[in-house]
């Protein structure tokens, strides 16, 4: 019922409406997952004041600036290295990290594992669009081979990184993806996200028209979806399809639910074992 | 409160320990780091005390990681500390600017080795007092100090804990090779004889939603942590008072790098500090900073004894840089020697501050060997 709520109530009630209008181009999905994280947000009742949202650089880094909670606009690739001196020093903070593919894969790329190695207490948000969005369309480690950007005018000739494998087998606690198309399943993962220990992420293949659909003969954010439509490959089909039949195919879904110790467990656990070494406490 | 060490009592202690005993007495309860030859013992030091004082130490994927999780920590309101020598200090060059940039309260401390690159990594050298000046991109201002004794590297960094708290700016320790790995005694005192200075908050909602604004007048704004209602947004864009991102208008530019410059400069006077030793009647000066400064003194007791009127000011704090000391100083002296364990970066500051009106005469070494007094008074005498 809560999903019924009007997007005008969860704007009104989440948003700054001092720092709009946002940045996001026409079409661009930024804004579609913003308003999934919101309505989990909304949904599981969570407390404004006990978030912090911190970002990288790069057009989904933007939006921090445009909720009212407190937020880290950080430099490019860090967010979570910087989310990682934020959690440990005040626990009580439910954090999240709302990255792009360029920002949290590429730049980020070791933050990225080893934030989920420690399994930090995190919800990543990532926007996969394929591209570098906010410098005009270049090529990221996330881009499907052929594809163009401006720095592969030619086509990718390089292999895609899987975000959400690469998060599975770092560790994390709960790894899905999906596309802006999946609406109710986009918002559902958030919320379970939100609701784990350790680290959880969720990425959204997210359309860029602009910088990537106008380069890849796909214009407009229907086609981008409609494109969607055709590559992706739900996570129970996947499983029965053959290696080669999923080449050039994503997967979406779930990928990883479980629930290992978070990073602040681990380390109030390695606080006692201290003091318990040194005599300070039985 | 129960400290992990003896407290009220001297120890006879390696520089790199003073330094982490001295950030847990300065309420410094956070501390990122990652492996380097000579500061690894700081980090070690903190592993073995943060966990005894509830406090954090985690080891990073790297340096730019472990300055991003300190100012994260800063920003969830704790005193927070990392350490590195030369390579690391560079990786973290792009968030001292963004430290500087959203006046986060930090402090770096980059125990110096020889360098350009991998270098030499157990010996000292002073070859990174122009970057931790100038190391990050943009006009910028930040603290810098540097002490020359165990003893200095515990009080200075006490000192980098209220400097960075009182100013909202990252504060940069150079010490070196030498310092971090020599054993020395030192006062380690109790917590009530030290102290300790901590952040504004702001007073009231008002003052909340100017995180960069200047409601005090003296250009330091109160920091709305995380956590507590304030809803702060924080960027490393050009920003207004508010902390809205202000990118194409030259006027928030120049209020807010202007006022960044202004709260440290404005009070220049309470944050310089320096030492003088037989200036009184001198003749001849001799002006250095950090480790050298041992020999230095050393080297004006030599000429004293041989009738040369040598007298030594030894600077604590290297940034901001007090040019009119060094102009006074050039007006009562006939020369100024500057003994360095670089091929002349203070030299040129002092020249700046002497103005012409005394020689000034760079003293470089490098290859990391400290100058010995002998070279210092031999190229006094001639």
């Amino acid at each position: 019922m809560m999903y019924l709520k009007s997007s005008y109530s969860i704007r009104d009630k989440y948003l700054r409406r001092d720092m709009l209008p946002t940045i996001f181009c026409p079409g661009c999905g930024i804004g579609s997952v913003l308003q999934f994280t919101l309505r989990a947000i909304d949904d599981l009742g969570l407390s404004q004041d006990e978030i912090v949202w911190v970002s990288g650089i790069g057009c989904s880094s933007r939006v921090p600036g445009y909720v009212n909670f407190d937020g880290l606009h950080t430099t490019h690739g860090r967010a979570l290295a910087f989310a990682t001196g934020i959690k440990l020093a005040n626990p009580d903070l439910k954090i999240i990290a709302f990255m792009g593919d360029g920002d949290s894969a590429a730049i980020g790329g070791n933050h990225l594992i080893h934030a989920i190695r420690r399994n930090l207490d995190v919800t990543a948000i990532i926007i996969n669009n394929f591209t570098y969005g906010m410098t005009g369309g270049q090529v990221a480690p996330t881009t499907l081979k052929g594809l163009r950007g401006t720095t592969a005018p030619y086509g990718q000739f390089e292999n895609p990184f899987d975000i959400a494998q690469l998060a599975v087998t770092a560790g994390a606690n709960y790894a899905a993806r999906w596309t802006v198309f999946n609406y109710l399943q986009g918002i559902n993962s958030i919320k379970k996200a939100l609701q784990k220990e350790g680290f959880t992420l969720v990425e959204f293949l997210s359309p860029c028209p602009v910088s990537f659909g106008r380069r890849n003969r796909m214009k407009t954010a229907p086609e981008l979806i409609r494109w969607y439509q055709k590559i992706t490959v739900p996570l129970a089909k996947a499983k029965k399809m053959k290696p080669e039949e999923l080449e050039g195919k994503v997967v979406i879904g779930e990928f990883a639910d479980r629930d290992r110790p978070g990073l602040v467990r681990e380390y109030r656990e390695y606080i006692k074992r201290a003091k318990k070494m040194m005599g300070w406490e039985q | 409160m129960r400290y992990p060490f003896p407290v009220g009592r001297s120890d006879f202690i390696q520089g790199d320990e003073a330094v982490a005993r001295a950030a847990i007495l300065a309420g410094c309860r956070f501390y990122a780091g990652y492996p380097i030859t000579p500061a690894s013992e700081i980090f070690e030091a903190m592993a073995l005390y943060m966990p005894l004082v509830d406090g954090v130490s985690i080891q990073m994927e790297d340096e730019i990681g472990s300055i991003a999780a300190v100012i994260g920590a800063s920003w969830a309101g704790a005193k927070a500390m990392t350490a590195t020598s030369g390579p690391g200090f560079s990786l973290m060059q792009e968030n001292l600017g963004y430290a500087v940039m959203t006046e986060t309260p930090i402090v770096v401390v980059n125990m110096m080795r020889g360098g350009p690159s991998t270098g030499q990594p157990t010996f000292p050298a002073q070859g990174d007092l122009m970057q931790a000046i100038w190391g990050t991109h943009g006009d910028h201002m930040l603290i810098v100090l540097s002490p020359s004794t165990v003893q200095e590297a515990f009080d200075l960094t006490i000192r980098a804990f209220n400097l960075a708290e009182k100013y909202r700016t990252p504060v940069v320790i150079l010490g070196d090779a030498e310092l971090a790995h020599m054993r020395e005694r030192v006062y380690i005192p109790n917590p009530d004889e030290i102290e300790v200075v901590e952040r504004k908050l702001p007073a009231n909602e008002d003052e909340a939603k100017l995180p960069f604004g200047d409601p005090h007048g003296d250009g330091v704004p109160p920091m709305p942590i995380f956590g507590r209602g304030y809803r702060t947004y924080v960027t490393g864009l050009t920003h207004d008072e508010s902390g809205h991102p202000r990118t194409v208008e030259p006027e928030v530019q120049q209020k807010l790098i202007g006022r960044i410059f202004r709260k440290i400069l404005d009070h220049k006077d309470e944050i310089i500090s320096y030492e003088t030793f037989e200036l009184d009647d001198a003749e001849i000066a001799i002006v250095s900073t950090g480790i050298v400064s041992r020999s230095a003194i050393r080297a004006v007791k030599m000429l004293r004894e041989r009738g040369v009127r040598a007298g030594l000011l030894k600077l604590s704090t290297v940034w901001p840089f007090d040019f009119e000391v060094i102009e006074e100083l050039a007006e009562q002296v006939r020369k100024i020697y500057v003994p360095e364990m670089n091929l002349g970066q203070l030299y040129h500051l002092v020249r700046e501050g002497a103005n012409g009106k005394a020689e000034v005469e760079l003293i470089a070494k490098i290859g990391g060997e400290v100058h010995t007094p002998m070279e210092i008074m031999e190229r006094v005498v001639g």
